[in-house]
């Protein structure tokens, strides 16, 4: 064993620290297309004040850190690019707090989505969060740490604007906390009143601390929920047809697909709208306004509401839907990645059509998917492939229509969801100087000897 | 090419004009009617074109057997004129290309056809069947295509139909029990209008449950409801078979209810008015449809067609009647568990 396992072993246990290979194996990679690397260490922490000690340990040998939620970004944001230490966080999985009549939840830093759903679903029937479409194992944290959406998303805004506090582990060792919860008990807000400085730590990847506690703003939960599907041949109108949807503010989330099979899916583009009632006569109240906000679109024949078979519904209405990873084995092999950036709606016309003449240059099968965010402020357009892990043909052609897609999607004004490294750079190339220089401030000054996830938002 | 049998002097005759003037969706009195089928007998534009909702009805009220409402779909469809949205049309025309996916059973002379039908697979089971199953087909290369004339579409029914008799054909099937009034409509009716030889009898599914439950009939337990039944538009095709719903009912110990829309009068699901024309008439069509069966006081409702019951069963059931599928309802009769549930 070496000095630093011991180390290791000292603050957390034997049990919890390994340099084994057949278990470094697991955390030098993640299910998408980024090469592995091995880390040298996994140490698997329960308490804030062995987080705090690792971090000062790093520090002290100059080794990376790397804070890992349920390592399913697929853009590699946790593969230990540098090697050092992957700080593995689900044994940090409790509900701190629930706050139910301001409705926000703390949760420490290892907590999965899964884990909060059920919590709330057994104690807080009227609350909910919003749930993104990860597997249950994807963890808060990590979630708002990459701007995720969910369910909630076309409503509230990112998943990450709904933070109301954090608690974070700085690359010192020092504890921080952020929003009201620095000078009070109540974590109802993380910026203002005051300067906002969650966006020191959100988005940044670990890069400038590790999220030890999050608190979470919780919606009203209504007692049912219903799906309706609109589709249209047109993807020139899918932008439209969205500004009148969002225009009723009945919808609770919309997602747009597109896909050539099943063959119920070929040709046509798929506007998925989610409406919550607790009374049928509430339910149908908004199901009435989103049909004739779509009304002239019917009455020129450029799209209609189609009937979802029964057997179709329950998964549409799934939280998280497992439809992404059936899409996921369509080539068997079980790869699937995607290039999601975030981009104003109204380029959804030029966006499906690079996806589907990617996958005819690359023969790969696709996915076209967007997610509403807010009101059609913006959207998360995936560029979604399919591939089989034993074929590294199909994976490298895979990996350059997912390259030529992110690419298309920064010349045509959208910026990176979860960036890889490398379209971190190419972010950065393209960044204002100025803001670019204010994040090299920034990571310099909260991580001098750049040890935290070393490789990411790095301003060369 | 198939071309439609349509005689222009049958219509010009005609003393009553049932097809347009018994017509629930369109308000045309008889002097307008004859004006108006006439127009479209010469395929001049006229209101039909751009107003029916194709609800099959004016199939069933012309006596005289002239396929007004197909000359309605060929006429649009030469005139481009679309029923429908385009993605809606397209969707519905993939989903029944045939895709070598296709199920067969082991087959005898009577085959039952499913169609693309996959509730049936779960429906149709127990003592009823015995005597045919598992002499079955089900799948896109059986799927009788007729629901295009909802589209404005018969090219690809033109295109389609003959592969699917030709299916058939192939194994060397005697007779097939249609488990859907399309499927019977397909070959009793529209193949005939257009031409097509069927080298098979059709057998409407009604009248195969009459017989097996008549075989059966020491085993009935009567279920001594009120139910109403919603008929499907479908069995406009077929209107010679719609006497078996009595027949059937009266056999199971049920007592249909006297209500407005029965018979001739029978409203749509309307579940593919949400689909063409959006919300009003689709609501307004089930809404008035569903106050009938629960002013009535039925204690269910009757399903023919597995899309009917997935456009209104769970409205239905809100409003306190049981929704249930024909086959079920025999089924339960004989002390069988039903297949279908509301989802």
């Amino acid at each position: 064993m070496s000095d630093i396992s011991r180390s290791l072993s000292a603050i957390v246990g034997e049990n919890y620290v390994s340099d084994k290979p057949e278990e470094t194996y697991f955390y030098s990679r993640d299910p998408g297309l980024m090469p592995p690397h091995k880390p040298d260490y996994v140490v698997v922490p329960q308490k804030v004040e062995e987080i705090q000690q690792i971090v000062k340990l790093a520090n002290e040998e100059g080794i990376p850190v790397v804070p890992m939620g349920a390592g399913m970004a697929l853009t590699g944001l946790v593969i230990p690019l540098k090697g050092g230490i992957v700080i593995d966080m689900k044994r940090m999985n409790k509900v701190v707090e629930v706050n139910e009549k301001a409705r926000y939840v703390i949760v420490e830093g290892g907590t999965s989505q899964g884990l909060l759903k059920s919590y709330l679903d057994k104690n807080y029937p009227r609350l909910r969060h919003s749930i993104p479409d990860s597997p249950g194992t994807a963890t808060v944290a990590a979630n708002v740490m990459i701007h995720g959406q969910g369910r909630l998303t076309q409503q509230y805004g990112f998943n990450s604007d709904m933070v109301s506090g954090l608690e974070v582990v700085l690359p010192s060792g020092e504890i921080c906390k952020i929003g009201s919860c620095c000078l009070s008990p109540d974590w109802f807000s993380k910026g203002a009143p005051l300067p906002d400085l969650s966006g020191l730590f959100l988005g940044w990847f670990g890069a400038t601390g590790i999220i030890t506690k999050v608190a979470l703003r919780l919606y009203p939960r209504k007692k049912m929920r219903d799906v309706e599907i609109f589709i249209t041949d047109s993807e020139d109108l899918v932008p439209p047809m969205i500004y009148e949807l969002t225009h009723t503010e009945m919808v609770e989330d919309i997602n747009v697909f597109a896909q050539p099979m099943p063959l119920i899916f070929r040709d046509n583009h798929h506007i998925a709208l989610f409406m919550t009632g607790d009374t049928d006569e509430e339910l149908e109240f908004k199901r009435k306004m989103i049909w004739d906000s779509l009304d002239p679109f019917i009455k020129n024949k450029d799209g209609g509401f189609m009937a979802i078979p029964p057997v179709m519904k329950p998964t549409l209405l799934d939280m998280p839907q497992r439809s992404v990873s059936r899409f996921a084995d369509v080539k068997k092999g079980g790869g699937f990645e995607y290039s999601g950036p975030i981009i104003a709606v109204d380029k959804y016309p030029q966006c499906s059509r690079k996806v589907m003449e990617l996958a005819s240059k690359y023969d790969l099968a696709y996915s076209a998917m967007a997610r509403i965010i807010g009101r059609g402020h913006c959207m998360m357009f995936a560029f979604a492939y399919t591939f089989n892990r034993a074929d590294p043909d199909m994976m490298t052609r895979a990996r350059k229509a997912l390259e030529e897609g992110s690419d298309f999607a920064l010349q045509a004004g959208g910026v990176f969801w979860k960036a890889t490294v490398d379209e971190q750079q190419m972010a950065l190339e393209k960044m204002h100087p100025t803001t670019r220089n204010l994040l090299k401030m920034i990571k310099t000054n909260l991580d001098p000897n750049g040890i935290m996830n070393p490789g990411n938002w790095e301003v060369q | 090419m198939y071309t439609l049998k349509f005689e222009e002097s049958l219509c010009a005759s005609c003393p009553t004009v049932d097809c347009f003037v018994k017509c629930q969706y369109m308000d045309l009195r008889m002097e307008q009617a004859k004006s108006e089928i006439m127009k479209l007998a010469k395929g001049e534009d006229c209101l039909p074109l751009h107003d029916c909702v194709t609800c099959y009805g004016c199939e069933e009220y012309c006596k005289r057997g002239n396929h007004p409402f197909y000359l309605i779909t060929e006429m649009r469809e030469r005139k481009g004129i679309l029923t429908s949205p385009r993605a809606i049309t397209k969707q519905w025309i993939n989903i029944g290309e045939p895709r070598g996916k296709y199920r067969v059973g082991a087959i005898k002379n009577t085959v039952l056809s499913f169609g693309f039908m996959p509730e049936l697979l779960q429906m149709v089971r127990g003592r009823l069947f015995d005597d045919v199953m598992p002499s079955y087909v089900f799948g896109q290369e059986f799927f009788c295509n007729v629901v295009y004339i909802h589209f404005a579409n018969t090219s690809i029914i033109k295109e389609r139909l003959p592969f699917v008799i030709d299916n058939f054909k192939k194994l060397g099937v005697k007779e097939v029990v249609c488990m859907h009034d399309e499927c019977y409509g397909a070959f009793a009716s529209l193949a005939p209008a257009y031409g097509m030889e069927v080298p098979f009898k059709p057998i409407h599914y009604f009248e195969y449950l009459v017989k097996r439950l008549k075989e059966l009939s020491q085993e009935i337990r009567p279920l001594n409801i009120k139910a109403a039944y919603q008929r499907p538009c479908s069995s406009r095709l077929s209107a010679d078979q719609h006497h078996f719903v009595e027949d059937i009912m009266k056999l199971i110990g049920v007592e249909l209810v006297e209500r407005e829309y029965q018979g001739e009068n029978s409203l749509c699901c309307a579940g593919i008015f949400g689909m063409m024309y959006g919300y009003e008439l689709a609501n307004d069509v089930q809404k008035r449809n569903i106050d009938d069966m629960v002013e009535h006081g039925a204690e269910c409702c009757v399903f023919n067609c597995p899309a009917c019951y997935n456009a209104i069963a769970t409205k239905v059931a809100k409003r306190g009647v049981r929704p249930i599928h024909i086959i079920d309802l025999c089924r339960m009769a004989l002390g069988e568990k039903p297949g279908m549930e509301v989802v």
